[in-house]
């Protein structure tokens, strides 16, 4: 008898006894099945049970016998989509996919009166990357948004993406959805201890294990550090990282991994491999850290770029512009404040994971869920002394990044693993790993210093930013260096900045969307409120009058030499845009009660197009024999949307339509050099590529089309057809082609982009919110963002980018914060406990783009993925102040916080 | 997630006499939504107690409400009550709605699961705590024990249950179920795992008042009354009958912050049912 029906077939393998539902439909080719939490709480695994939607990662997969499940696979029969699926298609309700499966199944359920209410409803669907607006549209089918397009009109329109078809279908390959023949999976034992020295691993009991191949520890591990932070250049980030170290600078770092048959004789054996510690007293604040006789954490192996490896001071900068003693003299209002940010988890909804291989050839190849396979691959090389022919890093389609995947963090181990057991290994972190073994956004403590006039001329700003780095300095440096951004968008003429980035035995920080300027822009922002209410002015009125202008040039620190231009100017349009939304509903009322108060705050920042390390990408677009045009890039696409612009771009130049063009990307193997998607830079440095590629093959074809029409170059214009002169003669895609072919010559072009000049993106944002002075709740009444792109290529993804980047920030500024405890372990490492916005905790946001169109960037676009979420913290914290009078200077701004500031202002 | 130390699932019959087979590694299978939420490294066979179909979940007589322990929140909230002078019944759906975990987990997650659980935010104890509920356990020898559901719960995640031991039924008194009720809640997002949750209950024959305070500390507390108390009365009942190691520490709340709404909560649960 069959165990039960899946999507209409009968199956007859038998699950294991503990084995949950989702595994045993991955198992069998079920793909489209999800794995977000693993733990009943973000519904990535949705599935329906004899119709009823249940999370089939908590599900029995015995209860499954004789039932009826329907996945993402077989939620319609043929081609036809589902009318769900295509609600979802038209109104771009997904940006990685990796929520969409869930998301669907779950939607299909819903009763009209669940769909009244779909904060309720869709509490247990999580998704990272969208904020849930266009979500919301697709479920209620509100969107249409055209899915054709015409053939070079394509930049401005909302083209859909190449994947929405596979993504809504469930159909798009993501990181893990593979098994190979004879695949190891790996597991890892982790520290229990903050700081310690392995005096020895028992691996015996791990061996005996059946199905156990090998157990890798330090001793098999090669002996070069290395910086698991990607980056152009390696030498921004010290060399401080081994794929297995001696030595444990923080709780959940990986010591030993076991190699096995199955995950769970991986898994047993993980259980039984014994660790002898020396434990070593530790550090968890940056304070303690740079204390005199504080435990070093890197001292025994220097990396030069350590400045005082002694105090645990990674890196120290001090930075000035102008005489700070002098001005501090001439300002009449002089104020200090000291504000704090937390940890932040990127919780991309699909976790890290690598699967590698060696092939006949001996090539290694890597699998992965990275933004940069090109960096990625060469670390591999440089780690494991490979040469760069023998070595191949590519992305499928990958669940989320934000920069957390702006990291080596399984590569290593899975590639240590094939050149151990030359078979094929798999290595999925589960989700409480991601919590505690990946990275972080960095814990600042930032003074800020502001000086100025009475009439509210701003003389001095001055910011002093501590950065906790935690165990290791990947991003350590550049994050400092980042945070001085937050004094370039307004005109001072002393400014001064220093910093230091400590390491502690806490997990370590990394790249995260902002990138360390979120943490100086929340303090810099938020101290301009505070330097108004001082002088007695609106603090939009001091903002107006101190900000760049049009014809400023930007200056962080002080006028040196740069390569930073203004190729447009919009922050005066986001600035009028929020204030004017703002005041369209200043009468808007919170609850009724007198313990509400409500208040409306902003804040504006700017953003470089592309960051100060070098940014290179290579595309490459030919014409194949059958007409079509094939692009190659090195970029991968995780949600963030550059696989359509690049399309766009190509599809403009080549005055075709998008889905003439097939993508091929993010593979080392096929594609030219690209630092990766990262910073901000898909559009302004990998797309860019893809238009002078573009552009030059158009050049190539008209050349080519010219020579056999017998007709000068000029007189010839290219259509999605094929080329045709303005006397008559007329050439096919086909044909031209074919021609190309029977001279001996390719119809291709490559060609490469650089991140060089930097224009800047501006953007702005507001609220309007309701504080519960009883209860510390803040609801927000209105969100509004400006963002000043340039030109948009594409609207509807950009409105997506900043809906996920607000709402991304608007967890970081209320619920989320992954907590240490005293032994410095994280005390929340699951979905249950790091609350990430739900539905319910997302508020509308209206968007509006600036009317501008950038001198620098391809087509006139900035980009700009991260910068919207600079400005919300701090448009939060003077949103809070302007209601209830009580400055908030440490995030998040959570309700006990609130509470046990206001109690004592309001007797009720 | 996988549970791989799991060698066998074994069908149990809930209303069983006794279960002799039962070893160490051993556990009860509700609705599986936290056992399989979480690693569970010492468990090796899982007895599942919705294999064998017992019939109704739920029986509604007029001494009160009989809930079987495999009831699900689903049937639970689905249930309507007959006795129309059951005012307290608005709970039922309340609590319900009380779960951070939304519809589809419902439909898997027992009561007894939640009960047996014994969380601090377990909104099933919280119901059968403020109606005055009683649990009959049976141990794995046959045993059969009553106890009231304030007793039951003793610390987070933490009970009166005996390794083997089986919560079979959930028995709320119609004379509880009788009273007028309102339930206060907040957790730290909206519609979150409860910070605190707070449920008054007024007993209008007799004058009592009850108030049943949970997740806001490790385990239920229920403060009695002869009569709705004043504020100060209220203020001091919490203040020094409550030890002040109760409220409870963890990443969805503190401690400061729930006894604080906790005594706000307390004061509007009066004024409402004043
Ligand atoms: C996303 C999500 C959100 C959640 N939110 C909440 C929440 O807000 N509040 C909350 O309290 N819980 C929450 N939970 C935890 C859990 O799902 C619920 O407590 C649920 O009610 C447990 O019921 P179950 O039947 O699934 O229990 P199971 O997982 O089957 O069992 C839970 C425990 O109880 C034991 N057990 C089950 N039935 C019996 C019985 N009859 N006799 C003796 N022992 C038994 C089991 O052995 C196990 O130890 C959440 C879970 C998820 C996945
Ligand atoms: S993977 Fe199942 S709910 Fe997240
Ligand atoms: S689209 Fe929802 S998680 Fe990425």
């Amino acid at each position: 008898m069959a165990f039960f029906t899946l999507n209409g077939k009968e199956h007859h393998e038998q699950p294991k006894a503990g084995q949950c539902l989702r595994t045993f439909l991955r198992q069998l080719g079920c793909y489209g099945v999800k794995k977000g939490c693993d733990s009943g709480d973000c519904g990535a695994c949705t599935v329906l049970l004899n119709g009823e939607p249940i999370h089939s990662c908590i599900t029995p997969a015995v209860r499954a016998h004789g039932k009826n499940v329907i996945s993402i696979e077989g939620l319609t029969d043929g081609d036809e989509l589902h009318p769900m699926q295509q609600q979802f298609l038209e109104a771009r309700g997904f940006q990685c996919g990796f929520c969409t499966p869930g998301m669907i199944l779950t939607a299909c359920a819903l009763s009209e009166d669940q769909k009244g209410d779909l904060n309720h409803a869709m509490k247990g669907n999580l998704c990272r990357c969208t904020g849930y607006r266009a979500i919301r549209d697709a479920i209620e089918g509100r969107a249409e948004l055209s899915v054709e397009s015409q053939p070079g009109e394509c930049i401005g329109r909302d083209v859909l993406p190449p994947t929405a078809h596979s993504v809504v279908t469930g159909q798009e390959d993501f990181t893990m959805d593979a098994a190979m023949d004879g695949m190891l999976h790996l597991k890892v034992v982790r520290s229990e201890h903050a700081h310690a020295r392995i005096c020895a691993i028992n691996t015996q009991a791990a061996l005996a294990v059946p199905g156990v191949v090998t157990v890798l520890t330090w001793e098999d591990a090669p002996t070069r550090r290395f910086t698991s932070a990607i980056h152009d250049s390696h030498l921004v980030d010290p060399d401080d990282t081994l794929v297995l170290d001696q030595v444990a600078r923080f709780v959940g770092q990986r010591l030993v991994a076991v190699v096995a048959e199955t995950v769970a004789a991986a898994e047993k054996g993980c259980q039984v491999i014994e660790i002898d510690y020396e434990l070593l007293p530790m550090v968890l604040e940056p304070e303690e850290a740079m204390a005199e006789g504080a435990p070093p954490l890197h001292r025994d192996q220097p990396d030069s770029f350590i400045i005082n490896p002694g105090r645990n001071i990674l890196v120290d900068i001090d930075l000035a512009g102008g005489d700070i003693a002098a001005i501090r003299q001439q300002a009449d209002v002089l104020i200090e404040r000291t504000y704090s940010t937390h940890r932040q988890q990127a919780m991309h909804l699909e976790t890290l994971g690598s699967i590698g291989w060696i092939d006949e050839k001996g090539c290694l190849n890597i699998r992965t869920s990275s933004q940069s396979p090109f960096i990625a691959k060469q670390k591999l090389e440089f780690i494991f002394n490979l040469n760069p022919c023998n070595v191949r890093v590519f992305c499928k389609r990958i669940g989320g990044g934000f920069g957390a995947k702006q990291e080596v963090l399984t590569e290593d181990l899975v590639a240590l693993a094939c050149l151990k057991t030359g078979r094929p290994v798999s290595w999925e972190f589960t989700r409480q790993e991601n919590f505690i073994g990946a990275s972080v956004r960095h814990p600042a403590t930032i003074k800020v210093r502001l000086g100025a006039q009475k009439d509210g001329t701003l003389l001095l700003i001055e910011v002093d930013s501590t950065l906790n780095t935690g165990a290791y300095g990947n991003h350590g440096g550049e994050a400092l260096y980042a945070g001085s951004v937050a004094l370039g968008h307004y005109r001072a003429p002393v400014k001064h900045f220093s910093g230091r980035s400590v390491y502690t035995n806490t997990i370590p920080s990394g790249a995260l969307r902002g990138y360390g300027l979120p943490q100086t822009l929340f303090a810099v922002e938020s101290c301009m409120d505070e330097l108004a209410l001082e002088l007695g002015v609106k603090p939009n009125a001091l903002r107006r009058q101190n900000m760049v202008g049009a014809n400023d040039r930007i200056v962080t620190i002080s006028d040196e030499p740069s390569d930073v231009v203004m190729g447009s100017y919009g922050l005066d349009q986001c600035l009028d845009f929020v204030e004017a939304a703002l005041a369209r509903k200043a009468d808007q009322q919170g609850p009724s009660g007198q313990e509400w108060a409500v208040g409306e705050g902003l804040a504006i920042g700017y953003h470089d197009t592309v960051p100060p390390t070098e940014h290179r990408s290579t595309a490459t677009v030919l014409l194949h024999d059958d007409g079509t045009y094939c692009l190659f890039t090195g970029t991968a696409e995780f949600g963030e949307g550059t696989s359509t612009v690049h399309l766009q771009f190509a599809a403009e130049a080549l005055a075709t339509t998008p889905d003439r063009i097939k993508l091929r990307q993010s593979d080392t193997k096929i594609c030219g050099w690209d630092t990766g998607a990262f910073a901000s830079t898909g559009i302004v440095v990998a797309c860019q590529a893809t238009m002078h590629a573009a552009k030059a093959l158009r050049e190539r074809i008209l050349i080519h089309a010219a020579q056999h029409l017998g007709v000068e170059v000029e007189e010839c214009t290219l259509d999605s057809g094929g080329v045709s002169s303005s006397c008559g003669g007329k050439l096919s895609l086909i044909q031209l082609a074919e021609l190309a072919r029977h001279k001996g010559i390719k119809l291709a072009e490559k060609r490469k982009g650089y991140g060089s000049p930097v224009s800047v993106a501006f953007n702005a944002h507001g609220f309007r919110v309701a504080v519960n002075r009883i209860t510390g709740e803040i609801i927000i009444l209105q969100s509004v963002h400006a963002a000043d792109a340039g030109r948009v290529i594409n609207p509807a993804q950009f409105r997506g980018q900043i809906e996920g980047a607000v709402a991304q920030a608007i967890g970081y500024a209320m619920t989320e914060d992954l907590m240490i405890d005293r032994a410095g372990k994280v005390r929340n490492p699951d979905v249950r406990n790091y609350r990430i916005p739900s539905f319910a905790d997302c508020p509308e946001t209206e968007v509006f783009f600036a009317d501008t169109v950038d001198s620098v960037g391809p087509y006139g676009a900035k980009g700009g993925g991260e910068s919207p979420f600079n400005p919300v913290a701090p448009a939060l914290a003077n949103a809070v102040q302007n209601a209830t009078g009580v400055r908030f200077r440490h995030l998040p701004l959570t309700p006990p916080r609130i509470y046990e500031a206001l109690v004592s202002t309001f007797a009720r | 997630m996988d549970l791989h130390g799991i060698e066998q699932v074994l069908p149990a019959n809930l209303l069983d006499r006794n279960l002799s087979s039962w070893r160490a590694g051993d556990a009860w299978l509700g609705g599986g939504t936290w056992l399989f939420s979480t690693e569970q490294p010492a468990l090796r066979r899982l007895h599942d107690l919705m294999a064998i179909p017992i019939g109704s979940p739920i029986a509604e007589e007029d001494s009160g409400l009989t809930i079987r322990s495999t009831c699900t929140i689903a049937e639970l909230q689905q249930h309507t009550i007959a006795h129309n002078d059951w005012r307290a019944a608005s709970l039922i759906g309340k609590c319900c709605d009380s779960f951070l975990a939304g519809f589809k987990i419902w439909n898997a997650a027992t009561v007894g699961g939640n009960i047996c659980m014994s969380l601090p935010a377990g909104p099933m104890i919280a119901l059968c705590v403020a109606l005055d509920g009683t649990y009959t356990l049976r141990s794995c020898g046959g045993e059969v024990r009553k106890v009231a559901a304030l007793d039951f719960t003793i610390g987070d995640h933490d009970s009166i249950l005996a390794p083997g031991e089986l919560l079979q039924i959930i028995e709320l008194p119609a004379a509880g179920l009788r009273r007028r009720v309102t339930m206060r809640r907040f957790s730290l997002v909206k519609d979150g795992r409860s910070s605190v949750l707070v449920i008054g209950s007024h007993d209008t024959d007799t004058g009592a008042f009850a108030l049943t305070v949970t997740a806001a500390t490790s385990r239920p507390v229920q403060l009695h009354f002869d009569k709705l108390p004043e504020k100060q009365q209220l203020r001091y009942s919490l203040a020094s009958k409550i030890d002040p190691r109760l409220w409870f520490d963890d990443p969805n709340g503190t401690p400061d912050h729930r006894r604080h709404l906790t005594t706000f909560f307390a004061e509007d649960v009066i004024k409402v049912l004043s």
